[in-house]
């Protein structure tokens, strides 16, 4: 049994590896505190720091980000150029609505006028910026 | 015009009610087929045009691209570029685009333009588009697409008359047909600032029905009651039908025997055909009310709510939340729900969902638990509201349902191939089912049932009479004829293999012709009974015969056994061609009768013993 956990660990960890290294280099250096709520963006207590990119599976629910770009895990990424196709490109709002009942998995995400269940490993292909955090 | 028929084919994203457009302009000329060398389902219609002009209408496949990413989305381009095997390129394509989610399908729009036909844009569900209060300038639209734009409502009788009309004029080749490459979503979001003004994103219905929908806790629930609820229903309401249909069976029975002499034409029509055949056309009720409930759960958007809300689950079975939409039209039959699996894009997933679809409780399965339960479960109400003989034919469901799971978690760990695989599954806007196309699917549905009863079942039940009545017993034998024949053969000789899970030689025998279709192993053993009886009125009293006669330890192994079931010969010949591999059939047939073995075989021994 241990191999399964081994293996689930595994699975859930593929697109969490490592960030883009683009995306460090592009980061703010230095942030000024956010001066009053960001369309929805800071309703909430959150994990990171608004400026920091983060991926759609970190999104809490309720809240509204705008897409950086989708990144591919593995070359020609299928599921990567299907979530292009489906909207998730630079510039566009997403909102993570709800979650799956278990394990918060899969995340309900509304994008454009369209509402798309992804799971956690999907989503994560997909990096954000805070709605003002120049696109 | 020329007199030849105008080849039209409609495209467009899943979930724009492209399907509902085509049932509104062919009606019920419609043709079902597949397409060429692969599984995909083809629909073909046909109307007249206001000029006297023919049109045939095809209904390709729903696709997000035409970069495709399932084997539908790969037909829908390949008949749209003209390279599809044994299609010849439509003159026309009509681009159905759902007006209330333009973000998404207009990009679909921009692809199909560059394809070089001409090209309508039937934007449709405009009556949602004013209840939203959604502005949408279709003149500019048409202008900046350079296509002409039809505004259409499919769910209203009159909802696409514009469209017939503007479909009958000539339609030029789109102005616009290279955009050199742009980047198609930024040519989207240009359209929508010229021509489009949405006050909201999405419907506030929508919202307030998926809070309760998508709930972890309500949600679950009100899945688990509508699921209850079918089942119910497809035990209680069918009831006066049944009896409808099978007075009338009982009546033709009668006629043909008050009318021919007696001989082999009596006892094939009386003791094969109708013994045989009415048993299970009396199933038909019950089948078109569950299909009713699954379609109407498909039209309403319902059906990928469930799948959201069980795909965790389904994940770690080593199944995906798609898998649901076949799985649960394997319990009308595992035939179009493994044909439904087309639609799962993974052929991972594809394929352990076709492997354990067999293990849904399908309605062929009905008969022979209706007929059990019916004579070994008490009818007796528990908790005051709750049927007994309900509760274990919700109770077997459960049980089809767990090994399914099991089976699926147990390839999951025996497979090499452990890469990831996308569920990617839309929830589009809650809608009314609307009563046509309930009726179109529903008239499909039974139509294919009829079709397996009256081909393959009559033909096996006539083979069964055959070989339970010849040969003849010789004059003067003591014991019922069909002991000399060769269905008494065949039966006593399996009745070794069998015994130790508990099966006489009459269901040895009903199990042979249970190969083609399992609700025969109902009309095999009534024609077993009825020939080897004296009475031949004890057919239509099969169920308390058999109460007298099998102990309970015996009914209970057979109720097992057909949870598994592999005697499907339709379903392992579906399984052949939807996955194009023998080995496939042969892994699905071998397990399916291993696990019947032996869970009916424990359930036997344990029966007998605490029976006595």
């Amino acid at each position: 049994m241990g191999a399964r956990f081994g293996r689930d660990a595994a699975i859930a960890a593929v697109p969490l590896r490592q960030r883009p290294v683009a995306n460090a280099a592009s980061r703010p250096a230095k942030v000024e505190a956010p001066q009053a709520d960001r369309s929805g963006y800071n309703r909430e207590p959150f994990l990171f720091s608004a400026y920091l990119p983060v991926r759609l599976s970190e999104l809490l629910p309720g809240n509204t980000a705008v897409v950086r770009e989708v990144e591919d895990v593995g070359s020609a990424d299928p599921i990567a150029r299907r979530l292009r196709d489906l909207g998730f490109v630079a510039g566009e709002p997403v909102r993570l609505v709800t979650r799956g009942p278990v394990g918060a998995d899969p995340l309900l995400v509304q994008i454009g006028f369209t509402r798309f269940a992804l799971r956690r490993s999907e989503a994560a292909r997909v990096w954000l910026q805070s709605d003002g955090a120049g696109a | 015009m020329s007199t030849e028929a105008l080849r039209i084919a409609l495209v467009g994203n899943p979930n724009c009610g492209k399907t509902a457009l085509f049932n509104l302009l062919t009606g019920s000329r419609q043709k079902v087929a597949n397409y060429a060398g692969v599984t995909v389902e083809r629909k073909q219609g046909r109307y007249t045009a206001p000029s006297g002009r023919v049109v045939d209408l095809l209904d390709l496949p729903g696709a997000y691209s035409l970069d495709a990413a399932s084997p539908d989305e790969a037909i829908t381009r390949d008949v749209c570029l003209g390279i599809a095997a044994g299609e010849t390129r439509p003159d026309l394509l009509v681009c159905v685009a759902d007006a209330t989610n333009l973000r998404l399908h207009l990009r679909f729009v921009l692809e199909v333009r560059r394809l070089g036909l001409p090209v309508v844009l039937a934007l449709n569900m405009m009556d949602a588009v004013s209840r939203r209060g959604i502005r949408i300038d279709i003149a500019a639209l048409e202008r900046e697409l350079g296509i002409p734009v039809i505004e259409t409502v499919a769910v209203k009788r009159a909802g696409a008359k514009a469209l017939v009309e503007r479909l009958d004029l000539a339609v030029p080749l789109p102005a616009v047909t290279s955009d050199g490459g742009a980047d198609l979503h930024a040519e989207v979001r240009r359209l929508l600032s010229a021509a489009v003004s949405m006050p909201t994103r999405t419907a506030a219905t929508d919202d307030a029905i998926d809070r309760v929908a998508l709930h972890p806790v309500g949600g679950l629930l009100l899945l688990a009651g509508l699921m209850f609820l079918i089942f119910q229903s497809v035990f209680s309401w069918a009831e006066p039908l049944m009896e409808g249909i099978e007075g009338g069976i009982k009546l033709l029975g009668e006629w043909s025997v008050a009318t021919l002499p007696d001989g082999p034409l009596r006892s094939l029509l009386n003791d094969g055909v109708f013994a045989g055949i009415g048993s299970v056309l009396v199933f038909l009720p019950q089948i078109l009310i569950l299909f009713l409930f699954i379609l109407a759960l498909e039209e309403s958007g319902y059906l990928p709510r469930a799948a959201f809300l069980l795909d965790r689950l389904m994940f770690k079975a080593g199944l995906s939340g798609r898998s649901f939409i076949p799985l649960l039209s394997s319990f009308a039959c595992a035939i179009p729900g493994i044909m439904a699996t087309r639609s799962i894009q993974d052929p991972r997933d594809r394929l352990t969902t076709i492997m354990v679809a067999p293990l849904m409780t399908c309605s062929a399965r009905l008969p022979v638990y209706t007929l059990l339960i019916g004579a070994f479960i008490p009818q007796r109400t528990v908790a005051g509201i709750f049927n007994l003989q309900g509760i274990v034919l919700f109770a077997l469901y459960v049980a089809g349902i767990a090994s399914a799971l099991g089976v699926a978690f147990v390839m999951k760990r025996l497979r090499r191939d452990r890469s990831e695989h996308a569920l990617m599954l839309e929830l589009p806007s809650y809608r009314w089912p609307h009563p046509r196309d309930l009726a179109i699917g529903l008239w499909e549905r039974g139509w294919i049932f009829v079709k397996r009863v009256g081909g393959i079942i009559l033909a096996l039940t006539i083979v069964l009479w055959f070989l339970s009545s010849y040969p003849a017993a010789p004059e003067g034998a003591i014991g019922p004829a069909i002991d000399y024949s060769f269905a008494g053969r065949i039966g006593r000789w399996l009745e070794v293999v069998f015994a130790p899970i508990g099966f006489n030689w009459q269901i040895c025998i009903a199990l042979i012709p249970g190969l083609a279709a399992r609700e025969v192993a109902v009309s095999a053993l009534g024609t077993v009974y009825a020939l080897s009886g004296t009475d031949e009125t004890v057919a239509a009293a099969l169920g308390p015969l058999i109460a007298v006669q099998w102990p309970l330890a015996t009914a209970l192994s057979l109720l097992v056994w057909f949870i598994f079931a592999p005697q499907c010969l339709s379903t392992l010949a579906v399984i052949r061609r939807e996955t194009n591999s023998w080995r496939n059939v042969w892994i699905a047939a071998g397990y399916l009768f291993g696990l019947a073995y032996v869970a009916s075989f424990i359930t036997f021994q344990v029966a007998r013993a605490l029976s006595g």
